[in-house]
């Protein structure tokens, strides 16, 4: 063992075949899972379903899912719940419907505004949750009903009793800012494709898709970040060495603390985000907006890969997970099916990622 | 003491300032007083055994030296200078690194990702500045080669490699971030016999570039084996220093375990302990 010893292969490695080396990427199962659940619904659903306006039919669900799903992936793989996403999405979207209908405050003002105040009860939760040393997922739980609670409340005093706030689309409809949060990008591009015959039109010439919804392109652009960041930026690997082992990571000078707040407060964000999506979109908000959320979230980055005990995960693999999810639940209704199946289908999804994981974690570990 | 050819030892270099010099160094737990005055130090490319059985304070005691702890009571000297660490993070970017029992690796991880936790090289500037993997890579491979471990790849997991092979990488990630003292929590408790020797040899291969070794341990021959001198701890307190040749196996181990009661336990036991 010299200071320059040479580069001997140990004779006790095998050489890995490709197939075994693609089992460790965490985002595998969710890749595979996309493409038997198309082969599904290819046999079985009604042909429009994977036309141009049938794919944007089921990745609208799966992009608002998918942005909570990516803050929730970064979340887990950082070691931490946050049951309250679904929640937060309600009490957000109150905050934000008070800002412009109430105070009638311009987009550019009221959306940070919403961002800021998303942040501070995520970074309220997380403090909670690193201080008292308690597992997030209690900690959470108390917020899914403090938050849907407080939602409740707040609506009925901005309004004067009803669950639900109306007339935003009235007084953000001419904003500069409104396109980038509703409606569909690209509205030339698809109109000019139409006139020139690329894509379906009506009968009136107005393609049947008028453009991308603007969901669809925040979940691909977020999808795109968070790899970045976990992959590419120190702050990735503080995430992982976070989830991965706490004290271990704190000894090497990860700020665990500090990383961990900030994905409580990224994933209230994520909330934020969808709430002014859809908010803005409906027109109006209500008390039930993002009901139960935070269970598809985390189920689809769990079928994304993310280990329960944090450390392992990917957000390309939330972001196909979010996929599944959209053309599960829009899918059902191309089909002969009852739509109640989906419920089935997305439990027993959750249940084969979660033993796929574990497989693949023992694998990856090298536990025997 | 037997003849010991395997490793090579640096001259116990008595004229060199010590590195980290402690001076009675106290410190309570509420009404626990876990370290009662213990005085300690560390000379450049020496190897320092802090001997002691469980309880003794061995750890609490290398705690206060890597900043975990704040002693009660004491001065801390580090390259002359009275110095205090408010954290682990003060005494690691002073040079003081730790390698403790667990580690600090993470299994699911690779062992670049690991080489390089919470100190990532980058490149690039402000937004665009990100981790330079492909350098961490080849560092971490040129690095663990130097240590003699042939990983299969930089994307290897911690969790494959062995015990002695991760006391490595632990150890040669201090080395690589300019450790001056590398305190090792007994390194070769857990490991096998061949194990256990080439983290011997790690360590006197740490201490020929001139890096002050503290080898914690309860393990009198492994101490025997690289030791430069021998400080043993007992209840709190030092009870003295000894350099290499000074001091017999049978003495180390006395003086560890307290004295008489051990003296008559081992002869009931034929010295086999």
């Amino acid at each position: 063992m010299s200071e320059s010893a040479p580069v001997t292969a140990d004779e006790r490695v095998k050489s890995e075949p490709f197939l075994t080396k693609l089992m460790k990427r965490p985002e595998l199962g969710a890749m595979a899972g996309v493409v038997l659940v198309f082969i599904f619904f290819a046999i079985t659903a009604d042909s429009s379903m994977f036309t141009l306006a049938g794919v944007m039919n089921f990745m609208t669900p799966a992009a608002q899912l998918g942005i909570l799903a990516i803050g929730a992936a970064l979340l887990m793989i950082g070691g931490e719940f946050d049951l309250s996403i679904g929640s937060m999405v309600a009490f957000s979207g109150l905050f934000f419907g008070v800002c412009v209908v109430t105070w009638q405050l311009p987009l550019i003002v009221a959306i940070p505004m919403t961002f800021v105040f998303a942040a501070m009860v995520g970074g309220i939760n997380g403090n909670i949750v690193i201080r008292s040393g308690l597992p997030s997922f209690i900690v959470t739980l108390a917020f899914l009903f403090i938050l849907r609670g407080l939602s409740l409340v707040g609506l009925k005093m901005a309004t004067g009793g009803s669950t639900q706030l109306r007339g935003v689309r009235d007084v953000v409809e001419n904003d500069w800012l409104a396109p980038f949060f509703s409606g569909e990008a690209f509205g030339g591009l698809f109109a000019w494709m139409a006139e020139v015959g690329i894509i379906d039109t009506f009968k009136n010439g107005a393609p049947k898709v008028p453009g991308i919804p603007v969901e669809i392109l925040w979940f691909i652009v977020m999808a795109l970040a968070a790899t970045y960041v976990l992959l590419r930026t120190p702050a990735g690997n503080w995430i992982f060495a976070s989830g991965g082992d706490k004290t271990a990571a704190s000894n090497s000078g990860v700020p665990v603390n500090r990383v961990k707040v900030s994905l409580f407060m990224l994933t209230a964000c994520c909330a934020a985000l969808v709430a002014i999506i859809t908010v803005m979109d409906a027109g109006s908000t209500d008390a039930r907006r993002g009901f139960q959320k935070e269970f598809e979230a985390i189920i689809a980055a769990v079928i994304g890969g993310c280990l329960l005990t944090g450390g392992y995960g990917s957000a390309i693999g939330a972001f196909f997970g979010s996929i599944i999810f959209g053309m599960v639940v829009i899918g059902l209704t191309y089909t002969d099916f009852d739509q109640d199946w989906f419920q089935v289908f997305l439990g027993g999804m959750l249940l084969i990622a979660v033993l796929f994981n574990n497989a693949i974690r023992k694998r990856v570990t090298g536990e025997r | 003491m037997s003849d010991d050819t395997k490793f090579h030892h640096g001259d116990t270099a008595n004229d060199l300032a010590p590195i980290v010099q402690m001076k009675d160094i106290e410190k309570h737990f509420g009404n626990i007083i876990a370290l009662a005055g213990v005085s300690f130090d560390v000379k450049p490319g020496e190897c320092h055994c802090l001997l002691g059985d469980n309880g003794a304070g061995k750890s609490t005691f290398i705690k206060t030296m890597s900043g975990v702890h704040k002693p009660t009571k004491g001065e801390i000297y580090f390259e002359g200078k009275p110095l205090h660490f408010d954290t682990p993070r003060d005494a690691m970017e002073a040079g003081i690194a730790t390698v403790f029992q667990d580690l600090a690796m993470i299994p699911l991880m690779s062992v670049t990702r690991n080489f390089f936790m919470g100190r990532e090289p980058t490149k690039g500037k402000s937004l665009f500045k990100r981790f330079d993997v492909e350098q961490a890579n080849d560092v971490c491979m040129e690095e663990m080669r130097k240590m003699g471990i042939n990983l299969r790849g930089p994307d290897q997991a911690v969790g494959t490699l062995s015990g002695g092979e991760r006391q490595t990488v632990a150890i040669a990630r201090a080395v690589y971030f300019g450790a001056k003292i590398l305190i090792l929590d007994e390194p070769t408790s857990a490991l096998g016999v061949r194990q256990t020797s080439n983290v011997l040899a790690t360590i006197d291969r740490v201490r020929n570039q001139g890096i002050g070794v503290v080898f914690i341990s309860h393990n009198v021959r492994h101490a025997l084996a690289v030791g430069d001198r021998f400080t043993v701890l007992n209840r709190g307190k030092t009870l003295g220093t000894a350099t290499r040749g000074e001091i017999t196996p049978e003495e180390l181990q006395d003086l560890m375990a307290g004295g008489q009661e051990m003296a008559q336990l081992e002869g009931s036991l034929g010295g086999t302990v």
